[in-house]
């Protein structure tokens, strides 16, 4: 695929992205807006305990209300639906929009009303009669695990989902030939995306035409085809529709569960039903939470700080229900050792079940977490050491000339340039003179701490965790397309097969296909059919639409070009070789005079029959479906897989002070490397990185869903669940670096996750570089102010500092 | 997240207001919404009638009076940020304005609504305890006064009756001597609601001795409280920092401290002390840099 | 309960409940859909719509309270079919939005800002748009679009003689 030129007109330059102007009028079109004539509205009755059994629901009074059209429950709704996709083989853990007979989660939807307005719907939910008896719970994932621990599934026999150890290369050998060796408990909390659009889906059934008409805000793979399953249609019968913009995901809008409800809501009921999930629905039991954590990791390393191999066992709470979540366990394997040369690992993971809210997909899908994991203990191997801690992992990265490399877990390392990128921010960021500050900081009494973070994203997004997690999925395609349609006027289409979330999709195939067709972007319409005239796509997961969508359009626009020179050559009666193409137009190269314009060859193709080539196909119309570069492989039975065609690179780099009397930290400089390939447009990676940064300072300092002990979820509120706001967000400076991929037509890689993928692992070095001075260290995701300040007096207390020194 | 049906009243004149209030015992007045509507939302408050204030122009002023400072009860919070008066004459209200939610909450949000909240946590319930402010509320055709020190009673309570709507509250404007103020609070986010927070008034004379000093803490408890002991050991003495601390401490002692989500309660009761020593600090170095004109 | 509403300078009746939020108001009765619901509790600020100037929540009025008052919503400010402010020309310039679910909102409270100060600093920038919380791009091209913006409308305001 180095077919691609090297230089470039459009792609790389700093070109504006044409979304935004629709949205900075206000008239993006999201779920939300799109106003279906005869409308009817859910809201959701839910369950106010961690379990309970469902003993009695009286919906008398609720149905006596005038304007209230419906109440329907689990036992209904189940009885005429099949459970939703599970991604193991689970099939004793059903999971279903409606909690039949048990629910297992305080805020689990238990009845869905329907009435003329949202506001009557909340009425009429209030009077819903439910009796319940409240069941045995477990939160805790290590409590879950315990042999006497109250089953969340009893039919299942255990609250294991997966429990699955994996073993590359000689990881008893290793530790027994290595002269140290270190542990460490590391935790990630309970947190998530959450975008400030809630989920929101509209559905409308023509029995007629037998057709469900679905908009909503979603971000999934194979939804069409899981909604019209669980619904028992055929998914010809099941017309999604593209074209509404997605106000933030991130990976949760998941959605199934609220369309399945919908859909069998609007064929039972005859008219079109929404709902939009409020926040109070959506923080407790919408598609809303994210992966909660624990690790143990122990390394075996050598004297100078290399390590040989590592232990890794995750523990992972997915709350009630299992879902995609378990497999969030299984992308980290594609990059197991992060950027580093481990060269055995042990990796255990298991993904338990608990009375706590469902798990989803959240940005990086899971590798965020390890990611963190991985930097945690790197820092302590240098610091049992006493090494720097960006020697300890210079020591260990990877090196340029090794790529493209294996790793131990069976995925091969694109390309890369790790110590440049790490040079280059320090260079950018004067490191002896962040030092110097850091050290002025200290000697004027705050904790200060420099925060060093390595990442690596994999970008590419194949599906290898499922067949790899699942042995009955034997999944290992995993597609996306693109159409490119001139008509007979000569205006271009191109298409795309999936919604978006922000990442500036319609701007991505609108510069690849300038490129390659030579041509303006300005000039390509880019559309969003819906999913009846879609060609597959697995929608903007696994930071995969540069690689795959770009990929896609590209190979389309090849097409295009390669008919366009096929018309030429017939018609100047040269052969294809002499035939070139620029620009819209194709000439004969050895008298250049002699050339067919756009418009010249547009009408052979579409009026001119007699023109074309023999065996042409007529018309303008070419499209082109795409396989994951290197995916297509099950894994082999010890677990090696290729997991993703292309790694991104990050180096982030952070000064931060924490006034020793508060706890409270603050970022006073942010450096950020980052390598993600050539960069398609400069405005989209520079925002995603800058969003990931600012997501993962969330993860790391201000957002829990934190539980109490009766199992009611604290925070579901955005008062009590912190975004970071403007004041949260420092400036960030960015230093980039190009290292073109092997497996793409541009070099591009993945750009969305890896501010995400860095952040956290970067506040907690920062945080505990300040901390080291008084002996301790912070091991658990949020970093909370008062944890914190907590934390620091008993440290100061112990070794006799004197505090409320000003 | 939509509020349970109730009625509409937006009456003329204060006494309607309170005919309206006395009239209907599931009333509630209205004037920012800036609390009331999220409460309502979450059906958290589920009123049958609102009584809207919130356009009753004689409930929004801000003037000098007899040595006090009145504010109207529906007076917007950003009004009083920006008011000149308060700059001048009340800085301690002044500093902690901008420190109360965002620019879009104060542009609604009133002085009134707040003091009548009572959020243990709210800036201008600290400053009306710390500067001793009186709050002035009309009932049935009658006026009476609350000090603030007994208009808070816990979290959201108030000794306002029933069927009251609060009217005013006055400020003590202090005249003897260089005015000094200093405010802290700490919150998870620059915006948030503060776990903990602390303000001070001082006056010095020309000689640096503490004339004069008010010291309030916020969000460690149900109420804004005074530290009385940390004032009467400080007034009419020069500070001395080091014995400032334990006296602080041991003002907070015996205080029955919040712990909740956000902040346990040792680190409330430690942080409280943190802030109140910073807040008395920075109202004497400001006192002395202002020097007497400046009240 | 019938109220006058003045959106965008035009006077509009409207038969709502008191219990109708002006947001819900603006989106279901007039069809303008550029604010949007993010908490319905007043922390996002993804309603934020003028009042009198003022940025404020839309999600904690209720429609019955806002009669006589001017309100400005994003519509509003579009100068005309296919034409972009000052303002919304500086955030497709910087990409001061991903999923654009926050940006109308954050237009309007930078629209509040540079109406009462037209030389603001980042500090005031940040401050401004604290109370509106943006999920997808950690501000910064946010924070670029207003200060752009603010230079290029005193560029526009500066008489041509002065050489600008
Ligand atoms: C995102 C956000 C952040 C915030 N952060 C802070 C913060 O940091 N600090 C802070 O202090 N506040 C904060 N607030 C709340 C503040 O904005 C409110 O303005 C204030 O608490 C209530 O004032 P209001 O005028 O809006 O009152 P309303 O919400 O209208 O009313 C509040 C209560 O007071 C009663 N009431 C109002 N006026 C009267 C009267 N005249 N007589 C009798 N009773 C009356 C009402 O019946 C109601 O019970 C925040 C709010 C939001 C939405
Ligand atoms: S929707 Fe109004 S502030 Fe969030
Ligand atoms: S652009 Fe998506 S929330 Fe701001």
């Amino acid at each position: 695929m180095s077919e691609a030129p090297r230089t470039f007109r459009f792609v790389s330059s700093d070109r504006r992205v044409r979304e935004d102007r629709r949205f900075v009028v206000g008239k993006g079109r999201f779920a939300a807006d799109i106003a279906v004539p005869g409308l009817r509205h859910v809201a959701l009755v839910t369950c106010p305990y961690p379990a309970a059994r469902i003993v009695g629901i009286d919906k008398t009074a609720a149905l006596a209300m005038p304007g209230v059209h419906y109440v329907l429950d689990g036992r209904e709704l189940a009885a005429a639906t099949l459970p939703l996709a599970a991604g193991l083989d689970t099939p004793h853990v059903p999971r279903r929009p409606l909690a039949v007979d048990i629910a297992r989660y305080a805020g689990e939807w238990v009845v869905a009303v329907v009435a003329d307005t949202r506001a009557l719907a909340e009425d009429a939910a209030e009077r819903v009669k439910i009796s319940y008896e409240r069941l045995p719970f477990v939160l805790d994932a290590e409590d879950a695990l315990k042999s006497d621990a109250p089953l969340v599934h009893a039919g299942h026999g255990s609250n294991v989902l997966l429990d699955r150890t994996f073993v590359w290369g000689e990881v008893e050998r290793d530790f027994a030939e290595s002269p140290r060796h270190l542990s460490l408990r590391v935790k990630w909390g309970r947190s998530s995306t959450v975008p400030i659009e809630t989920f929101a889906v509209a559905a409308s059934w023509d029995p007629w035409r037998e057709m469900l008409d679905v908009w909503a805000s979603i971000q999934m793979p194979k939804y069409p085809d899981q909604t019209a399953t669980a619904l028992k249609l055929p998914a010809s019968s099941v017309r999604v529709h593209y074209d509404v913009d997605v106000g933030g995901s991130y990976g949760v809008k998941r959605g199934i569960k609220h369309t399945v409800l919908v859909g069998y809501l609007t064929k039972r009921l005859g008219f079109p039903v929404r709902l939009i999930e409020d926040r109070l629905e959506n923080m407790r039991g919408g598609d809303a939470h994210g992966p909660e954590r624990l690790f143990d990791v122990d390394v075996a390393f050598d004297d100078t700080g290399v390590i040989r191999s590592m232990r890794m066992r995750a523990l992972d709470n997915v709350g009630a229900y299992a879902g995609r979540s378990p497999f969030q366990l299984g992308k980290p394997v594609g990059a197991i050792v992060g950027p580093y040369r481990i060269r055995s690992v042990q990796y255990r993971a298991i993904a338990v079940t608990s009375n706590k809210t469902v798990q989803e997909a959240v940005r990086a899908f899971g590798q965020s977490p390890t990611n963190y994991a991985i930097e945690r203990i790197i820092e302590e191997v240098a610091n049992s050491l006493g090494l720097d801690r960006l020697e300890a992992r210079r020591r260990n990265l990877i090196r340029k000339e090794e790529f493209p490399y294996l790793i131990p877990s069976g995925s091969t390392y694109d390309s890369g340039d790790y110590h440049t990128v790490i040079d280059k921010v320090l260079a950018h960021a004067d490191y002896g003179a962040l030092v110097a500050e850091r050290d002025r900081l200290r000697a004027g009494g705050m904790l200060a701490g420099i925060g060093l973070a390595t990442c690596l994203e994999p970008s590419g997004g194949n599906s290898s965790f499922e067949p790899l997690l699942n042995p009955k999925n034997t999944t290992t395609t995993w597609m996306d397309s693109c159409r490119i349609s001139v008509d007979a006027t000569g205006a271009i289409t191109a298409t795309m097969h999936t919604a978006s979330a922000g990442q500036g999709h319609e701007t991505l195939v609108g510069t690849v296909v300038g490129e390659t067709l030579e041509l303006d972007p300005e000039r390509i319409r880019v559309v969003r059919p819906d999913s009846l005239s879609a060609l597959p796509s697995n929608s903007p997961v696994g930071s995969r639409m540069a690689v795959m969508l770009g990929g896609a359009a590209f190979h389309a626009a090849r097409k295009l070009r390669e008919k366009l020179v096929a018309i030429a050559s017939h018609d100047l009666g040269v052969p294809l070789e002499r035939a070139h193409y620029r620009e819209g137009g194709v000439f004969d190269r050895d008298a250049p005079e002699r050339r067919l314009g756009w418009m010249d060859l547009v009408t052979v193709a579409h009026r001119n029959f007699h023109k074309l080539p023999p065996d042409m196909e007529p018309g303008l119309s070419v499209s082109h479906v795409m396989q994951v570069p290197t995916g297509g492989a099950l894994p082999t039975a010890d677990g090696r897989v290729q997991m993703y065609p292309c790694f991104s690179f990050e180096f982030h780099l952070i000064l931060m002070a924490i006034d020793p009397e508060l706890g409270k930290p603050e970022i006073r400089r942010y450096v950020v490397g980052h390598d993600c390939g050539t960069v398609i447009n400069p405005k989209i990676v520079h925002g995603m990185t800058m969003g990931g940064i600012a997501h993962g300072i969330g993860a790391a300092l201000y957002e829990e869903f934190a539980y109490d002990d009766e199992g009611q979820l604290l925070a579901q509120s955005f008062m009590d669940y912190l975004l970071p706001s403007s004041h949260e967000v420092p400036p960030v400076e960015i230093v980039h670096h190009v290292t073109p991929s092997p497996h793409t037509v541009f070099g591009q890689k993945g750009s969305g996750e890896s501010g995400y993928l860095g952040a956290p692992a970067a506040i907690a070095s920062a945080i505990n570089d300040a901390l080291k001075p008084l002996g301790i260290s912070v091991n658990t995701l949020p970093i909370k102010v008062s944890l914190l300040g907590d934390m620091i007096a008993a440290a100061r207390e112990k070794i006799g500092e004197p505090q409320g020194v000003e | 997240m939509k509020a349970a049906p109730f009625e509409y009243s937006r009456p003329a004149d204060i006494d309607e207001a309170c005919a309206l209030l006395g009239g209907d015992e599931g009333a509630r007045i209205i004037a920012g919404g800036q609390t009331l509507v999220p409460m309502m939302a979450m059906r958290l408050s589920r009123p049958t009638r609102l009584i809207d204030v919130s356009r009753i122009s004689a409930l929004s002023y801000i003037r000098e009076e007899d040595g006090h400072l009145a504010i109207g009860a529906a007076t917007r919070q950003c009004v009083v940020e920006n008011d000149p008066i308060v700059a001048t004459r009340m800085p301690l209200l002044a500093a902690v304005m901008p420190w109360i939610g965002h620019a879009a909450t104060r542009a609604r949000g009133t002085v009134g609504g707040s003091l009548a909240n009572a959020d243990p946590a709210a800036e201008l319930a600290l400053v009306a305890v710390t500067l001793d402010a009186t709050l002035t509320y009309r009932e049935a055709g009658r006026n009476g006064d609350i000090p603030a020190s007994e208009f808070f009673i816990g979290p959201t309570i108030t000794a306002l009756p029933m069927a009251a709507c609060l009217m005013e509250v006055r400020f003590p404007i202090w005249r003897d001597g260089h005015i000094g103020v200093g405010f802290h609070e700490v919150s998870a986010r620059r915006s948030d609601f503060a776990f903990v927070s602390a303000a001070a008034q001082v006056t010095v004379d020309e000689d640096g001795i503490c004339r004069r000093i008010a010291i309030g803490v916020g969000a460690v408890t149900d109420v804004p409280i005074r530290l009385e002991r940390v004032e009467q050991e400080l007034s009419g003495n020069r500070p001395d920092a080091a014995r400032l601390r334990p006296a602080i401490e041991g003002a907070l002692a015996d205080v029955d401290v919040t712990a909740d989500l956000h902040a346990s309660a040792p680190y409330r009761r430690r942080v409280a002390a943190t802030l109140a020593l910073r807040a008395i600090t920075d109202a004497l170095a400001s006192a002395k840099q202002r020097g007497p004109d400046a009240c | 309960m019938r109220v006058e509403l003045t959106v965008n300078g035009a006077i509009h009746g409207v038969d709502v409940e008191p219990r109708t939020t002006l947001l819900d108001a603006l989106r279901d009765n007039l069809g303008l859909t550029g604010a949007h619901a993010g908490c319905e509790h007043g922390v996002c600020g993804a309603c934020t719509v003028l009042c009198d100037g003022a940025a404020v929540r839309s999600c904690l009025m209720f429609a019955v309270q806002a009669d006589g008052i001017a309100i400005t919503t994003i519509e509003g400010v579009t100068p005309g079919p296919g034409e972009l402010s000052i303002l919304q020309d500086a955030f497709c310039e910087t990409h001061g939005m991903q999923c654009g679910y926050c940006t109308p909102a954050m237009i309007l409270a930078a629209h509040a800002l540079l109406t009462n100060n037209p030389a603001p600093s980042r500090g005031d920038i940040v401050d401004a748009i604290s109370g509106n919380i943006c999920r997808c791009t950690g501000y910064a091209q946010i924070v670029d679009a207003i200060a752009l913006a603010a230079e290029r409308i005193r560029g526009v305001n500066r008489p041509p003689e002065a050489g600008a």
